[in-house]
């Protein structure tokens, strides 16, 4: 037991949280400053002057009927985009003082960006104009697979298990939501099914981990192409054979009373089906339960020094298999999303590697339900904007735009957004 | 455990790897393979790892139970542990059997027999499909399906070759795919593009696809060394960021096909293809043997170049290694920069050799597949080549599968998955089989 230990005790003293940097790390600077000035040059002085970008944000159900709001494009970008390089130069400024900035730079940074892209996007097109509210509604809407497969990787991480099957667990849960939702002739049915198909592939994930000591990210690849496999056996024999058993089915929308009516918000947040209801609750319950909760503060314990939380009297492999199958359950109700949440019949390999894109957000929400959803919107975000300049037919080519959450996920692992720190004892089998 | 009989972590790389195989050569099996895929070794997870005790063995102890206990017998099993269950799944989806197992009670032996004709009908399609075809009229008929196992194991070979340097390094690439594309893009656009006479034409095409591999297994290695960034993120990113790329690339006239508006390059120079090794009648190339050759240099870098030597002190325990004074951010680029390398030629091997196009279909799973490839063969050479080999055979056997037997290919994807499944958890398959335990605890970090 001792050579684990001795091994792997350098680690923790990477990065220690709010704690003033020993060196100046110039790399979130240097990394926002060359988005910004990119911004200016493409977006900002590209944008032809004298046209205009209009942007909709109204939607027929509102209670209040906003106007649209039409600014003129070169201005805006060119503002926008400044105000993306004043932001670099204030993280510049504060890492000079060996200080970091709050998690509100980013965002801001982000929608200044984002913002300037739009314009840009939409600059002189009279006829179309970027809806904003469907923009918005979509991106919610694409984030939620991404959401619960970033807190499945959350809920796994945090206890010492790596789940790179979160893949295999969303495919798993859209496969049995399809299947049993149809045999049952109900999309609420399917829903239930979901998640257990999940926890069975997070119980195998669990079992090889802790039991055979098999390196976990091994186990999670080959999991996955497990997975792979099954549900397309299955989808071109017994699905084909029988079309009955894979019908398109959806859940229906829910409007919230009152909040739906909100501007903006409403539409956005409160005119969505259940899975998207059941999401909002599981980020905030397991927020709260991984941190505030006595059984929150024994996963983290197992997580980062699974020893010292065997001496005190928690049962570390327990633990361990519970949260892996917990965690493929939140994994495989996810997976609902690309059957019943989204009225489509069950396909090969449907879920299109946004397993490994859930597993982004973790790293990128630094290991927490909150941030998992921050990242996850971001990515959501991304993609619904691939959508959208597909539609209003712009300069960009959509295959860069489907890069862009891979490089962004790059650069943050890459530390240019910030130091993220991994659970200590992560991937490491127990062994008493 | 307690601290005395501990393995010292970083100590036992070279001696231990020379010890085993020596106890085991001599009773258990003599193939090769054996003594390759024996060793137990801690591949890079840290993780503590029993050393092979060659002195602590009892002398009585007899033949059978050294072949009972080898690891070739585990690697057997998983494959027929893989096989029978693919099986079940064979008859579960067999409309036959399910019609038969609707009256079992009345008529018990109709169940028996359908199973039969569908467990019979699916390996004896494997068989044909992968080895040998008995039904074919002449020789070149008969022998055709083992040179195709060989044509589809080539890119799995050189892919798999480059991750188990990575793996023996530490560093696990998941990204083989990405490199697998850019090296192909790379190799195709020098195939097309250019017009050369035939060896030198070939040859720069194979050194293109090399180094577009390798530019992008820089890229992780640069990063974890430089930014400890983690591999498996950035090589996961990067493979979807590779795929883009080339759906892009393939978009713009310089890619595409003239008078085509498809995603398809034009169709590479015949002066840069690999020259098919076996005559016409096969599709058989030389990147074949270029991979076994690549097979050969992947063993002389990893176990007599002092390189190698490094890089497999990086990967038991790299503070260790850099407390040996070793450089482990230079060891980190450069196993990255291999691996990347025989990703690209896996890339040349289908461009060049294969298909002879580029499509965004040009890596179909090669790069996953040849993780699996690499775990299996133990991620040493010989291992991996008759690793590559085997799932060769299986994706060989895909369309015989399709045709004869009326099975979705999928199943080939099950079986691979469960083999190794079972392969990496040697006390699953021990119990699955009753097989006895080892004397000493053999744990097999894959």
């Amino acid at each position: 037991m001792s050579a684990t230990v001795t091994e792997h005790s350098p680690t923790p003293q990477q990065g220690k949280g709010p704690q003033p940097a020993e060196t100046k790390s110039w790399k979130a600077t240097i990394g926002l400053s060359v988005v910004a000035v990119l911004s200016l040059l493409l977006f900002g002085l590209t944008t032809p002057s004298g046209v205009q970008t209009t942007f909709t944000v109204a939607t027929s159900s509102d209670f209040i009927t906003l106007p649209s709001i039409t600014v003129p494009a070169r201005a805006a970008a060119v503002v926008l985009s400044v105000v993306a390089i004043l932001l670099a130069a204030y993280v510049g400024f504060r890492a000079n003082q060996f200080r970091k900035v709050g998690i509100w730079l980013p965002i801001v940074f982000g929608m200044a960006v984002l913002g300037a892209l739009l314009t840009w996007a939409g600059a002189d097109r009279s006829g179309t104009t970027i809806q904003l509210t469907g923009l918005l509604t979509s991106a919610l809407f694409l984030a939620v697979p991404l959401v619960f497969g970033s807190l499945a990787g959350t809920l796994c991480e945090r206890s010492g298990i790596i789940n790179i099957a979160i893949e295999g667990q969303l495919l798993a849960g859209a496969f049995l939501a399809a299947l049993v939702g149809s045999m049952a002739g109900n999309a609420y049915v399917g829903l239930i099914a979901a998640p257990i198909a999940g926890a069975l592939v997070g119980l195998l994930l669990a079992i090889f981990a802790t039991k055979y000591w098999v390196n976990q990210i091994v186990v999670g690849v080959v999991l996955n192409m497990l997975v792979i496999g099954l549900t397309s056996f299955f989808f071109s024999t017994m699905m084909t054979d029988d079309p009955s058993l894979n019908r398109a089915l959806s859940l229906p929308q829910i409007d919230i009373p009152l909040l739906a009516s909100i501007p903006i918000i409403g539409p956005v947040l409160f005119q969505q089906n259940l899975l998207v209801y059941i999401m909002y609750v599981v980020v905030i319950v397991l927020q709260i339960m991984l941190f505030k909760s006595r059984w929150g503060l024994r996963v983290r314990a197992v997580g980062e020094h699974p020893k010292a939380a065997d001496t005190v009297g928690i049962k570390v492999n327990r633990t361990r298999v519970r949260n892996t199958v917990l965690g493929g359950a939140v994994a495989g109700l996810g997976g609902a999303f690309f059957t019943v949440a989204s009225g489509l019949a069950f396909g090969k390999e449907m879920t299109a590697g946004k397993g490994y894109i859930a597993l982004a957000a973790m790293i990128l929400g630094r290991w927490s339900p909150r941030g998992a959803l921050a990242a996850a919107l971001l990515f959501g975000f991304a993609d619904a904007l691939r959508v959208q300049f597909g539609i209003i037919g712009s300069a960009i080519p959509s295959e860069f735009l489907s890069m862009l959450p891979y490089l962004v996920t790059i650069l943050a692992v890459a530390g240019l957004v910030g130091v993220s720190r991994p659970p200590a004892a992560e991937g490491i089998p127990y062994k008493k | 455990m307690s601290d005395s009989t501990a393995p010292r972590p970083g100590d036992d790389d070279a001696g231990n790897d020379k010890a085993a195989s020596d106890t085991t050569a001599g009773g258990a099996a003599a193939d090769g393979a054996a003594v390759e895929t024996q060793t137990p070794k801690p591949e890079g997870t840290g993780g503590p790892t029993s050393p092979a005790d060659t002195e602590g063995a009892p002398r009585s102890q007899s033949v059978l139970r050294q072949i009972l206990e080898s690891s070739t017998l585990v690697v057997v099993m998983a494959v027929v542990a893989a096989l029978l269950i693919a099986g079940i799944l064979i008859c579960f989806a067999d409309e036959d059997v399910r019609a038969a197992a609707g009256y079992f009670f009345s008529q018990p032996g109709d169940t028996f027999s359908a199973i039969g004709d569908a467990l019979g009908g699916a390996y004896s399609a494997i068989f044909q499909g992968a080895v040998v075809n008995f039904q074919a009229n002449d020789f070149v008929g008969f022998i055709k399906p083992f040179t195709q196992t060989l044509t589809m194991a080539t890119p799995l070979l050189f892919a798999g070759l480059g991750l188990g340097i990575g793996f023996r390094a530490g560093l696990f690439n998941i990204g083989a795919q990405g490199q697998l594309l850019i090296g192909a893009t790379l190799g195709a656009y020098i195939g097309f593009a250019f017009h050369l006479p035939f060896p030198i034409h070939l040859l720069l095409a194979v050194v293109g696809a090399a180094l577009g591999g390798a530019v992008w297994g820089f890229i992780p290695g640069f990063l974890k060394a430089r930014t400890g960034a983690h591999e498996v993120i950035v090589t996961i990113m990067l493979n979807y960021i590779a795929l883009y790329l080339v759906a892009y690339l393939l978009t713009r006239e310089a890619f595409q096909r003239e008078g085509s508006n498809n995603p398809i390059s034009p169709i590479v120079d015949e002066s840069a293809q690999y020259p098919l090794l076996l005559g016409d009648n096969f599709n058989l190339h030389w990147g074949f043997v270029l991979a076994l050759g690549g097979a050969w240099f992947a063993w002389w870098l990893m176990e007599r170049s002092t390189l190698g030597f490094e890089l497999r002190a990086v990967g038991a325990n790299s503070h260790a290694a850099r407390t040996a004074g070793m450089n482990v951010s230079k060891a980190y680029i450069l196993v990255m920069v291999i691996a990347g390398a025989f990703a690209g030629l896996a890339g040349s091997a289908q461009v060049l050799g294969t298909e002879k196009v580029l499509t965004t279909a040009t890596a179909g799973s090669i790069g996953f597949d040849a993780i699996t490839v690499a775990l299996l063969g133990r991620s040493r050479p010989l291992g991996t080549v008759f690793a590559a080999i085997l799932f060769g055979g299986l994706r060989a056997a895909g369309p015989t599968l399709q045709v004869q037997a009326g099975l979705p290919v999928d199943i080939v994807l099950v079986i691979q998955a469960l083999i190794v499944l079972f392969i990496a958890a040697p006390p699953l398959i021990r119990s699955m089989f009753r097989l006895p335990a080892p004397t000493h605890e053999k744990e097999v970090a894959a």
